[in-house]
C-alpha cells in the first residue's frame, strides 16, 4: 500500500479477480448453492491461474504477491460468492501457511510446491466434535510407533476436505503436556485410514466442501511431523490469525456483493410512482451500509499490510474480522429487507449472501474467540 | 520464430452512456480495456508460443502513456516484451499515419507473423491492419477464424459472409484476428508480479522511429482523412404507444419502423 | 485532375452483390451533383456480362478485368487491378462495399494509392461550397457520429455497409461504355493459396450473438404458438427467445431465456410479444437497440420502455407481419 492507494500492479491483480469472479463465478454460484457443490472446472480455473499460492514465494511455486493482493482476491471473489472466497482463503492462509512457515526444506519441496503452484488443493483438520473455540481440548492421538505415528481421532467441519489432496492435521502425541502436547501433521488424501464423510448440511456457504474427517489407524511417517512434538498449538495459532485476514476479506466481499446488487435493483424498482432509489430511506440506509463496509475494508487492509511488514498483526486481524463479520450480517439483513419479497426469493443471490455472512462470525475464531484476543492484546485482565 | 501482436487500448465502448440532459458522451469511469480482437491476436499468439520452441511474443501498442496498463496486461498473459510507441507528435492521426507509425516500428523488428485485430470498438474502421501490411510490402491475410502453423507456412481459416476460404501462406505475413479467433486467458497472479517486476515496458517516441518513418505522415498534419464534425445522435425519446388500431394497421406501423432502421 | 465517381462491384461466384448496385444508386447521385459520370470496377473471371446489369443500375462506364487471378477474391491481385485502373483513371472519388471483401480490399487500395479512407459510412453528400464528399459514420461503438472530408489526397475512397444506400430501379433502356483494362499480372502476385471453400454451415444458437430477437412471454400462451415467432425470427433472419414463465413451463430452453436468472442480450431488434415487463426481464434485454413490443394489456410494464407499442393480439399481428416480411423480400 502507498498512503491509502493500491499501487498499479496491485491494482491490476484487483482486476483480474474481479473479471474472473464476474466471468467464471457469477454464472454458476447459484447452481453450486443450490446443488450444495464446488465446480471442480472452477477449482481447476483457480489453480491454474494463481489464485491458490498468492503470497507465496516464487522459490516455491508460488506466485511472489503479498498478502494485500491475497485479501483483494478473496474479496472480489466472496462479492460473487462466499463459498469460492473460504474455498482459497482456507487453502492459502490455512493449510499452506502451516507449511510456509513451520515445515522443513524437503516438506516444503515435496508439499507446499504443488499446493502453491496450482496442481494441489489444502485442508486445515483442527476442530474437533469436542474441540472448537476450546482448541486445547483436542482427543485425536498420535502414537510413535518406529518410523511413523498412528493416528487416531475425528475432525469436523473441515473445509475444502471433500476434495483436497492435502490434509494438515492435529493431534496429541503427549496427553500430559495440555496444548504443549499437540502436533502437527500432513497427511495424504489416499493415505489408508483416512476417511472422508459426505459434506456437513449447512445454513450457508453450501457450495463450499465441509465434511468429517475420520482417522482410523492412520499410519503417517515421522517425516511428516511439522516443526518438532508439541509445536502444534502455536502452528495452529500462527495459521488461524493470518486466516482471520481472509475470512475480514470475505467478510467484506459478502457485504460490498450485496450493496452492489441492492443498488442496482434499488435504481429499477418503481412503487409509488417513483424509483425506490428516491427515497431518502433507501438513500441513507445505504448510505449507512458503505460506510460501514469501507471502515471494515480498511481494517482487513491494515492487518495485510502489517503481516506483509512482519509486524504485529494478529490483534489488528482479530479487530478486522470480528468487525467485518458482523458488518456483513447487518449489511447482509438490510438489504435484503431493501429488496422485499424479492429479497427473500432465490431469484435475487441476496438471500444467499445473508445465509453465506453468517459464518464468518463463528468459523476460525468466533466473535468471542476474537474478543479475547483483543482484550488480551490489551493486557486488560 | 517472432510473432509480433499490434494491440490498442480502448474505452470499453459497451459501457459509454449519453447524457440525457447535456446529450453528450459521458466518458469518465469507462474502463479502458485491451480492444477485444486485439486480446483474441494476443491468445493466439500465446497459443503458439506454447507450441512452437523458441518462440517469442512481442507486443506493440500506439497510445498515451497511460497505454502502459494494457501492455502490462499483455505481459501478464505471458507475453515477452511489449513496447509502447508514444509521442505528442503522434496525436491525431487517422489511419493512414497511425499504419505508418505502426509499421516504421515494426521494420525496426524482426518478425515471422504480425498479428492484429481485425477492427478497433472505438475507431471501428478495419482499416490499420491492412495499411501495415500494404506499408510493409508483406502479404495480408484478414478476417481470421482460425490459424495453424504447418512448418514454414502459415494455414488460416479467413471468414466470409457466407463462406471460409482455407489458406496458406508464407511468412512473414500479417493476419486480423476476429474476436472469435481465440478465447483470451486471464492473466495470472504471477504473472502480474512479472510484468511489474522482471519484464518491463519499452517507450518509443519519434526519435526512435524517424530513420523509418517519414514525418510528413504523422500527427493530424500527416492524416489524408480528417473530422470536420462529431454529434451524437439523436437522444432515444420516449416510445410511441398505439391503441386501437386493426390488426393490419398494426403491422404497417411496425413494418415502417423496421424499414425506418434498416432492419429490412 | 480527377474526375467521376467509382464503385467496386463486388461479386461472388459471378452473381453481383446487393451493395453493388445500391452503391451505383448513391454515385449516380453524387456524380449528377457534381456534374460527372459513374463508373464501375468489375474484377473476376467470366464475368464481363454482367457489365449490363451495372449500366441497367445507374454506371455510366463499366471497366472490367476478366482473368483467373481473379476467380475468388484474393487481396494481391485485387488491389493489384483496382489501383492500376484507378491510377489511369484518376477518378474523384471511390465507393467499396464495407463487406468482408470490401473491407480487406479497400485499405489496402488506399495504403498503395496513399490517399484517405473512410469506413462504414452512413451518409454520404457534397459540400455545397467546397465541393468535397462529406462522409458521415458512426464511431465510439456507435455512440457517436462523425463527419470526415478528405482534403488534399485522391480519390475520396468510403466503404458503406450493405443495406444503408437504396439501388436505382432497373432501367433497361439505360446505355454505358464497357472497357477492358490490361492488368499485368504475375505469379508473385498470388501470394496466398486457398486449399479449401467451406461454404456456410449453420452454427449452433446463441441468443447473445443474434442481431435480432423476438421474444415471447407468457401471453404467447400455449406452446404450440411460439412456431408463430419462430417463423417471423426466420423471415427476419434472427433468433428467439423467451421469458422465465415460458422457459419453466417447459415450451422453450433455458438458452433461449432473457432476463435476471437467464441471459442479458444488446440485439439490435428485440421484439417483445406477450410479454409484460417485470423487472427481472427488463434486465436482461433494456440496452436494445430497438424495443418492439406487442401485448393486449395497454397497462404493461413493457410499454414504458418500447421504442414502439402496439396494444393488440399477437396471434393476429405476428403472422401477417411475417407474411409482410417474406413479401417485400421477394420484390
Amino acid at each position: 500500500m502507498v498512503g491509502f492507494n493500491l499501487t498499479k500492479e496491485q491494482l491490476l491483480q484487483q482486476q483480474l479477480f474481479r473479471d474472473f469472479a464476474e466471468k467464471e463465478i457469477k454464472p454458476i454460484a447459484s447452481q453450486m448453492d443450490e446443488e450444495e457443490k464446488f465446480s471442480m472446472e472452477l477449482l481447476d480455473k483457480l489453480k491454474r491461474y494463481g489464485m491458490m499460492g498468492i503470497p507465496y514465494d516464487k522459490k516455491y511455486g508460488g506466485a511472489g504477491s503479498d498478502v494485500l493482493t491475497y485479501a483483494l482476491c478473496i474479496e472480489e471473489l466472496s462479492k460473487i460468492d462466499g463459498s469460492t472466497g473460504v474455498t482459497v482463503s482456507v487453502h492459502t492462509s490455512l493449510c499452506c501457511a502451516c507449511i510456509n512457515d513451520f515445515a522443513n526444506e524437503e516438506q516444503k519441496e515435496k508439499y507446499l510446491r504443488p499446493l502453491v503452484d496450482g496442481r494441489k488443493v489444502g485442508c486445515f483438520g483442527l476442530t474437533e466434535p469436542g474441540a472448537g473455540t476450546d482448541a486445547s481440548g483436542q482427543q485425536s492421538f498420535a502414537r510413535l510407533v518406529d518410523d511413523h505415528y498412528i493416528l487416531n481421532g475425528q475432525k469436523v467441519f473441515t473445509t475444502n476436505s471433500g476434495f483436497a489432496d492435502v490434509f494438515v492435521i492435529f493431534a496429541l502425541t503427549d496427553r500430559s503436556k495440555g496444548t504443549r502436547g499437540i502436533s502437527a501433521f500432513i497427511i495424504e488424501r489416499d493415505t489408508p485410514g483416512l476417511v472422508v464423510s459426505k459434506d456437513i448440511p449447512r445454513m450457508g456457504i453450501r457450495a463450499a466442501s465441509n465434511a468429517e474427517v475420520s482417522l482410523v489407524d492412520v499410519k503417517v511417517p515421522k517425516a511428516n511431523l511439522i516443526g518438532s512434538e508439541g509445536m502444534g498449538f502455536k502452528i495452529a495459532m500462527t495459521a488461524l490469525a493470518g486466516g482471520r485476514i481472509g475470512i475480514g476479506a470475505q467478510a467484506v466481499g459478502i457485504a460490498q456483493g450485496a450493496i452492489n446488487e441492492a443498488v442496482k435493483y434499488v435504481k429499477e424498482r418503481k412503487q409509488f410512482g417513483r424509483r425506490i432509489s428516491q427515497f431518502q430511506n433507501t438513500q441513507f440506509k445505504l448510505a449507512e451500509l458503505q460506510t460501514k463496509v469501507d471502515a471494515a475494508r480498511i481494517m482487513v487492509w491494515r492487518a495485510a499490510v502489517a503481516k506483509d511488514n512482519h509486524e504485529n498483526y494478529a490483534p489488528l486481524a482479530a479487530m478486522c474480522k470480528y468487525f467485518a463479520s458482523e458488518v456483513a450480517n447487518d449489511v447482509t439483513r438490510v438489504c435484503v429487507q431493501l429488496l422485499g419479497g424479492y429479497g427473500y426469493s432465490r431469484e435475487y443471490p441476496l438471500e444467499r449472501m445473508h445465509r453465506d455472512a453468517k459464518i464468518t462470525e463463528i468459523y476460525e475464531g468466533t466473535s468471542e474467540a476474537m474478543k479475547m484476543i483483543i482484550s488480551g492484546a490489551m493486557k486488560i485482565n | 520464430m517472432k510473432i509480433v501482436v499490434c494491440a490498442k487500448q480502448v474505452p470499453d465502448t459497451t459501457e459509454v452512456r449519453l447524457d440525457p440532459k447535456t446529450n453528450t458522451l459521458i466518458r469518465e469511469g469507462v474502463p479502458s480495456i485491451i480492444n477485444p480482437d486485439d486480446k483474441a491476436g494476443i491468445e493466439a499468439a500465446l497459443q503458439l508460443k506454447e507450441t512452437v520452441p523458441g518462440c517469442m511474443v512481442t507486443v506493440v501498442c500506439m497510445g498515451p502513456p497511460q497505454a502502459d496498463v494494457a501492455l502490462r496486461e499483455a505481459l501478464a498473459m505471458g507475453c515477452d516484451d511489449a513496447i509502447l510507441i508514444t509521442d505528442r507528435a503522434f496525436g491525431g492521426s487517422d489511419t493512414w499515419a497511425t499504419s505508418s507509425i505502426i509499421a516504421s516500428a515494426l521494420k525496426k523488428m524482426d518478425f515471422d507473423l504480425i498479428i492484429t485485430g481485425r477492427q478497433a470498438i472505438d475507431g471501428d474502421t478495419a482499416q490499420v491492419g491492412p495499411q501495415i501490411a500494404e506499408h510493409l510490402g508483406i502479404p495480408q491475410v484478414s478476417y481470421a477464424e482460425k490459424i495453424e502453423l504447418e512448418d514454414d507456412k502459415l494455414v488460416v481459416w479467413r471468414q466470409f459472409e457466407d463462406r471460409c476460404h482455407i489458406v496458406e501462406v508464407a511468412m512473414p505475413c500479417l493476419v486480423t484476428a476476429l474476436a472469435e479467433l481465440a478465447e483470451p486467458r486471464f492473466m495470472s497472479v504471477g504473472g502480474i508480479v512479472d510484468a511489474y517486476n522482471t519484464k518491463e515496458v519499452k517507450i518509443w517516441s519519434y526519435e526512435d522511429v524517424k530513420d523509418t518513418l517519414d514525418a510528413a505522415n504523422m500527427g493530424l498534419k500527416g492524416s489524408p482523412t480528417k473530422v470536420i464534425k462529431s454529434f451524437t445522435k439523436e437522444a432515444k425519446g420516449a416510445g410511441t404507444l398505439l391503441k386501437d388500431l386493426t390488426d393490419d394497421e398494426a403491422v404497417a406501423a411496425i413494418m415502417t419502423k423496421l424499414q425506418e432502421k434498416h432492419i429490412i | 485532375m480527377s474526375k467521376d465517381i467509382y464503385v467496386f462491384a463486388e461479386q461472388r461466384d459471378g452473381k453481383l452483390s446487393k451493395v453493388s448496385l445500391e452503391l451505383l444508386g448513391k454515385a449516380r447521385e453524387l456524380a449528377d451533383n457534381l456534374g460527372q459520370e459513374v463508373g464501375a470496377i468489375l474484377l473476376g473471371l467470366g464475368i464481363k456480362e454482367k457489365a449490363k446489369t451495372l449500366i441497367e443500375h445507374g454506371a455510366d462506364k463499366v471497366i472490367v478485368v476478366d482473368d483467373p487471378m481473379l476467380s475468388e477474391y484474393m487481396t494481391e491481385p485485387f488491389t493489384k487491378a483496382v489501383h492500376a485502373i484507378l491510377t489511369d483513371k484518376q477518378p474523384e472519388i471511390v465507393l467499396y462495399g464495407a463487406t468482408s471483401i470490401g473491407r480487406d480490399l479497400a485499405p489496402r487500395v488506399s495504403a498503395r494509392l496513399h490517399t484517405g479512407l473512410t469506413a462504414d459510412c452512413t451518409k454520404l453528400e457534397i459540400d455545397d461550397d467546397s465541393k468535397l464528399l462529406l462522409m458521415t459514420r458512426p464511431a465510439f461503438g456507435g455512440n457517436i457520429m462523425a463527419t470526415i472530408v478528405c482534403q488534399d489526397f485522391r480519390p475520396q475512397m468510403a466503404t458503406v455497409r450493405p443495406g444503408v444506400m437504396t439501388a436505382l430501379e432497373r432501367d433497361s433502356s439505360r446505355n454505358g461504355s464497357v472497357e477492358e483494362a490490361d492488368v499485368e499480372f504475375d505469379a508473385s502476385d498470388m501470394n496466398i493459396k486457398i486449399r479449401e471453400i467451406l461454404k456456410s454451415t449453420k452454427k449452433a444458437v446463441d441468443i447473445t450473438e443474434a442481431r435480432y430477437i423476438v421474444s415471447g412471454g407468457r401471453g404467447v400462451g400455449v406452446s404450440g404458438k411460439f412456431n408463430l415467432l419462430r417463423d417471423l425470427a426466420d423471415a427476419l433472419g434472427g433468433e428467439v427467445a423467451a421469458s422465465r414463465a415460458c422457459v419453466d413451463s417447459g415450451w422453450m430452453d433455458k438458452g433461449c431465456q432473457v432476463g435476471q436468472t437467464g441471459k442479458t442480450v444488446r440485439p439490435e431488434l428485440y421484439m417483445a410479444c406477450g410479454i409484460s415487463g417485470a423487472i427481472q426481464h427488463v434486465a436482461g434485454m433494456e440496452e436494445a437497440e430497438l424495443i418492439i413490443a406487442i401485448n393486449k394489456n395497454e397497462a404493461a410494464p413493457i410499454f414504458s420502455i418500447a421504442d414502439l407499442g402496439v396494444v393488440g393480439d399477437l396471434n393476429n399481428i405476428i403472422p401477417k407481419l411475417t407474411e409482410a416480411i417474406n413479401k417485400s423480400k421477394d420484390q
